[in-house]
């Protein structure tokens, strides 16, 4: 396997490790300067520069934005509807692609077409506004899950991974008695639990980081998700997320947007490892297979 | 297809009536599939509902659409939304930074990660290859606030990290988030630092398809690395690079509506309001409904204009397209 050691072969390896290895780094880097500053000391960070590791560790910043229900209420909000919403989105999109990956399905092709249109075209910002609202979502969270309860994408490749699975299987379950339904709960769905892993991170990632339909449907600001109120405050630059502003109370502004930050981070973050063996192989799948 | 549709049974065709077998057969297999059709019902719901109620919607456009009487109720008034956009001294701005970021992206961005995924098959040491995919994927998912949060807190003139180096090599600061003459630059640079990694995956998926036999050969007749990488990979996911092209050229014009909603202020207004924001602020700050629909629509129509035209370029130059 291994290939002559020639000069020009050494050298080469030499600079593709290490440039891929700033790219790795300069991925991530940001990240731990975010975690590390939010975890620092005021005084150390008005100090400034580089922090990468806290000299003197403080929890100032996150006993300040859990000092008023703001920040605890939008986080509440963010969870319920990524655990809400992404139970609908799997429900609803392997309802749909299951009967579509039975290729004798009549009328399967008209809604297949149905599906790749809304693909190429769709009706834009004001109508599906207008659609939300004249469903009398807007201003509740159903407004975040339910317009995007499935996903064309995804429901495409789920098709084709069902169609996959052999018949042999469900043909010997329907003859215990199953109808098709129960084929899809008991038979189909065990078999896809890379695929469901890979789609349900897919899913919960859009909701966690849910921002433009929230400001587009939700005016009270007691159901903004925790990426409205990042923006205010890191990018708007409010100055109030706890009791009391930055000025009385002893912390450093960026040390709270850091710590805000890193509530709008950490979740997926944390999801992630545990799913990537799974995505890896679904992604495949589905960018294989198209 | 299923085998009981043989043609002896389907008889003669008469335009929209169905023989009286085909008409048993079908209903046969409505009855057989009901479990089928009732599991596809909240899907087709979802998609009439909130995909063609909307494409159906569009016809505010050509309306004076007033949100009580909804889109039936409303006064036709054909093209003069469109005839007052195209006349707006804006059109040409909008237009201009709307092509401009979108060809940045795609020369800038488009052809970094396909390089990535090259260099990264180059690595023999599986567990460094799995290293750097593993965080090299992470930014992508995180949202687009937190990626320009991220880059307010680094980039900003009040104490901003990279501005405090450069403070302390050049003894100026640079207001990279208000000038106009960076937004782009940041746009870009954003859109790079989120997607790269991520971006390998599916050139990755691709040349893992690639017959190592063929390398074996190549080596046997002494062929280099480069030579190798030239004949051997790049042509292997030709048709991946050409389809990912088209399907890029068919989003061409949404160049990241909430990264540029996030980023634009009244200073770089001029370089930065595009068609989404534009319709976002006619439409849902000032009310223009049935104007703002009509500038979405134009800009809706350009896009699909730029995957079909795409797709045939595809075709012709002998490739396989998407569609």
């Amino acid at each position: 396997m291994r290939q002559d050691q020639t000069w020009g072969n050494r050298l080469f390896d030499i600079i593709n490790h290490s440039v891929l290895f700033i790219v790795a780094i300069v991925c991530v880097l940001p990240f731990v300067y975010v975690l590390a500053v939010s975890f620092a000391s005021p005084a150390e960070v008005a100090k400034g520069g580089l922090i990468l590791w806290p000299k003197e560790w403080s929890l100032v910043s996150y006993q300040y934005i859990f000092s008023s229900d703001t920040l605890p209420r939008s986080l509440l909000v963010s969870i319920y509807i990524t655990v809400v919403g992404t139970l609908i989105n799997l429900a609803f999109t392997s309802l749909m692609a299951y009967p579509l990956s039975k290729p004798h399905l009549r009328g399967r092709n008209p809604i297949l077409l149905g599906v790749l249109i809304t693909m190429l075209f769709s009706g834009g910002m004001i109508p599906t506004y207008f659609v939300v609202n004249g469903l009398n979502l807007t201003n509740t969270l159903w407004s975040l899950m339910i317009p995007n309860a499935i996903s064309a994408f995804n429901l495409i490749v789920l098709k084709n991974f069902f169609q996959q699975i052999p018949d042999g299987l469900e043909d010997s379950a329907k003859i215990d008695g199953c109808n098709d339904l129960g084929v899809l709960i008991r038979i189909v769905l065990p078999l896809s639990l890379p695929a469901m892993a890979t789609f349900g991170l897919f899913y919960a990632v859009a909701h966690w980081n849910t921002f433009f339909n929230a400001i587009l449907y939700i005016n009270d600001n007691e159901k903004w998700p925790i990426q409205v109120l990042l923006r205010e405050i890191v990018i708007l630059a409010q100055s109030r997320v706890g009791d009391a502003s930055f000025d009385e109370m002893d912390v450093q502004p960026l040390t709270i947007r850091m710590a805000v930050i890193v509530f709008a981070t950490v979740p997926i973050l944390l999801v992630y490892p545990f799913l990537q063996k799974h995505f890896a192989k679904g992604v495949m799948l589905g960018s294989v297979k198209g | 297809m299923k085998s009981n549709q043989t043609p002896a049974a389907a008889g003669p065709q008469v335009k929209g009536e169905l023989s009286p077998e085909k008409r048993k057969l079908l209903l046969r297999d409505l009855v057989r599939d009901r479990w089928m059709y009732l599991m596809l019902l909240p899907g087709v719901l979802y998609f009439i509902v909130f995909k063609y109620v909307p494409m159906y919607g569009v016809t505010m456009a050509f309306q004076d659409y007033k949100p009580h009487t909804g889109f039936f109720g409303s006064p036709w008034v054909g093209f003069k939304h469109f005839e007052r956009f195209f006349s707006e001294p804006q059109f040409w701005m909008l237009f201009r930074n709307t092509i401009i970021l979108a060809l940045y992206n795609l020369i800038f961005f488009f052809p970094l990660p396909i390089i990535l995924a090259l260099m990264l098959n180059e690595l023999r040491r599986e567990r460094f290859k799995r290293f750097v995919q593993t965080l090299i994927y992470i930014p992508h998912f995180v949202s687009w606030v937190v990626v320009v949060g991220i880059f307010y807190i680094l980039f900003t003139t009040e104490n901003g990290l990279l501005n405090e180096i450069i403070y302390q090599i050049t003894g100026e600061k640079i207001a990279f988030l208000l000038e106009k003459d960076w937004f782009r630059t940041m746009i870009v640079s954003q859109s790079i630092w989120k997607e790269v990694g991520w971006g390998t995956v599916i050139f990755l998926a691709a040349l893992a398809g690639v017959d190592l036999q063929q390398y074996e050969a190549a080596r046997i007749d002494g062929a280099g690395r480069w030579s190798q990488l030239w004949h051997i990979t790049l042509p292997a996911i030709r048709s991946t690079i050409i389809i990912l092209l088209i399907l890029r050229l068919g989003n061409f014009l949404d160049s990241g509506f909430e990264q540029i909603f996030l980023m634009i202020t009244p200073t770089n207004r001029e370089v930065s309001e595009v068609f989404d924001t534009y319709v976002y602020t006619k439409g849902m700050t000032q009310a223009q409904y049935s104007y703002s629909a009509a500038v979405g629509l134009f800009k809706s129509f350009v896009g699909l204009i730029l995957v079909l035209g795409s797709n045939w370029m595809a075709k012709r130059f002998g490739e396989e397209g998407v569609y």
